[in-house]
């Protein structure tokens, strides 16, 4: 449909007479647009794709424990992290669809984390969880006793921290979009199960899920794209560490370019390609209907 | 006389309650700790900061004044570092408005030939992790010799907020009847009237949208601003919290001072235009 006026004209005349004015100013308008994309996204990614290019920077990467642990590491927190998000955002878009005038106002205050930058609270976070000073631990002395764990010492407790960090901030947004879903399933199908007496789960099985399984997929699939490019949680969180346990693709390719290897880190990023771009593709598919 | 029937309906509710409390303590102490943390630091000496108490015996502004007065080495660019968030956040806002809604009216409204390309080319580096492009993108700033200047975030926000602005401007537009643009061309508007006259009022709640979403992107973006920027003098407000961290002894009272400063105006603006952003952004992010 964008192309609307070749048919007709098909005998090319000059460029000029073939473009009404309306389409002229329809290329100057989307000039901008076009010149960034050429120059910030075209122009590094060609070039990055460049440096990446020799098979020994692959070779390197394939002997670097720290890129198999981190390709690990990013795949436990696709996989697990982000199902445990998705599966509180469903639960809890139920319990925010109730009526409530204080349910209403608990709401407000829930959206806080999504609406505060993520800098000073994931640091927040990274103190209250300091093994001497920090909040936690101090809690946990106080009720048993015993020192709490070294929290950010250990790699998996601290890739845990970071994954609970990510939900924290990331959670109010998806449980948002599945209230939006759920409001949308009309009323009457409830009535109609509460009057056959069906059970919350019947309710939920025959009448929720089957409106807003597609929905809920959509978000997961998203969710594990964008979060592929979390760099906060785990950056501000443990930095990587400890000894470089912790990172995800998205931290170690701004190590690799800390570390002036700027072919490794694009490297890496190419490595991650192969499961990018399917879900791209996918996305795209669905959203661009 | 008890009416069995009305105390059995009430003692339902009161379950119903006792179970949705038992969800909403648990969601409210989830949301407000790590909050209420930043809050506690910023008003405690360091000395009950570092003691882990609820509340701080001598609850104090004067980590304010500190800030406010750039009494700390760390703080002593304080107000340049905020101006440099405001005026980036501000650009960048102003420009993706302008690029997005530009190339909005040209694919929907203009229906200008290969802009459904340009559209799925938008979209394909909106689904792109940003984390993935600051790699490359930081090497290209340094060829253009961008680096340390603030056009180099300025205009790397901008290439990142463009793709989603333009998309929820198309989604928008499309919705716009075209009979406008018809009638509007029939009383003799060129196409630049009819896109300031026509098009840019109708599109307005959306604009405030993505003007804010563009905004508080900027403002709230720490990975491309420390690499792009790292002098002193040129840095945001979020580089110059994750800089306190380089020192072993860090003021932390101080960093949670300034972090809480820093994070009100996104939440203040958030809430004032959450109409705006419920209705403009989450509609447009999910489409099932």
């Amino acid at each position: 449909m964008a192309i609307t006026l070749s048919g007709d004209q098909a005998i090319a005349p000059p460029l000029s007479s073939r473009l009404t004015p309306a389409q002229v100013w329809g290329i100057v308008l989307l000039a901008p647009y076009l010149l960034v994309f050429l120059a910030f996204v075209v122009y590094p990614v060609c070039y990055g794709l460049w440096l990446a290019r020799a098979p020994s920077n692959y070779v390197a990467l394939y002997n670097d424990p720290i890129f198999a642990r981190a390709a690990v590491n990013t795949l436990i927190f696709l996989v697990i992290g982000i199902n445990i998000k998705m599966l509180i955002a469903l639960f809890l878009s139920g319990f925010f669809a109730q009526q409530r005038t204080w349910i209403k106002w608990l709401s407000v205050i829930f959206i806080l984390p999504w609406a505060v930058p993520s800098i000073p609270t994931i640091l927040s976070v990274r103190f209250m969880l300091n093994p001497e000073w920090g909040m936690v631990n101090h809690f946990i002395f106080t009720l048993t006793g015993d020192d709490g764990p070294n929290w950010l010492n250990d790699p998996t407790i601290a890739l845990t921290m970071a994954i609970a960090v990510h939900i924290w901030k990331s959670l109010p947004f998806w449980t948002l979009i599945l209230i939006t879903g759920r409001l949308a399933i009309s009323h009457d199908l409830f009535e109609a199960a509460e009057v056959d007496g069906a059970s919350w789960w019947q309710k939920f099985r025959f009448i929720t899920w089957p409106s807003m399984q597609t929905l809920y997929v959509t978000c997961t699939l998203l969710s594990m794209i964008w979060t592929l490019g979390d760099f906060n949680s785990v950056y501000l969180l443990t930095g990587g560490g400890p000894a470089d346990l912790t990172h995800v693709l998205s931290t170690l390719g701004i190590r690799y370019l800390r570390l002036d290897q700027l072919s490794l880190a694009m490297a890496s990023i190419v490595c991650a390609m192969p499961f990018v771009l399917p879900l791209v593709y996918f996305m795209m598919k669905r959203l661009s209907r | 006389m008890k009416l069995p029937g009305v105390s059995e309906f009430s003692w339902r509710d009161v379950a119903t309650e006792a179970r949705l409390l038992l969800i909403g303590i648990p969601v409210f102490l989830w949301t407000m700790i790590p909050i209420y943390h930043m809050f506690l630091f910023a008003i405690s000496p360091k000395e009950d900061a570092f003691s882990g108490k609820l509340w701080p015996d001598h609850p104090t502004l004067h980590n304010f004044e500190i800030v406010f007065k750039q009494q700390h080495y760390f703080l002593r660019d304080f107000y340049v570092q905020f101006w440099n968030s405001v005026v980036i956040a501000a650009a960048v806002g102003a420009l993706t408005l302008v690029v997005a809604t530009a190339a909005a009216f040209s694919i929907s409204r203009l229906k200008v030939p290969g802009g459904r390309m340009v559209l799925n080319l938008a979209l394909f580096t909106y689904f792109i992790p940003a984390a993935f492009l600051a790699v490359p993108m930081y090497r290209t700033m340094g060829n253009y010799g961008l680096l340390n200047n603030h056009w180099s975030l300025i205009l790397a926000m901008v290439t990142i907020a463009s793709p989603y602005a333009i998309w929820v401007l198309k989604q928008a537009s499309d919705k716009l009847p075209v009979e406008l643009d018809e009638a509007a061309v029939m009383d003799g508007a060129t196409t630049l009237q009819i896109f300031r006259l026509v098009y840019l009022p109708l599109m307005m709640p959306s604009l405030v949208a993505i003007g804010t979403y563009a905004v508080l992107l900027a403002w709230n973006e720490y990975l491309y601003a420390f690499l792009l920027l790292s002098n002193d003098q040129e840095i945001t407000l979020p580089v110059a919290l994750g800089n306190f961290l380089a020192a072993d002894d860090s003021p932390w009272e101080l960093l949670m001072t300034t972090g809480f400063i820093y994070a009100l105006p996104p939440a203040a603006v958030y809430y004032a235009f959450r109409r705006y952003m419920v209705g403009g952004l989450t509609a447009g992010a999910v489409k099932s």
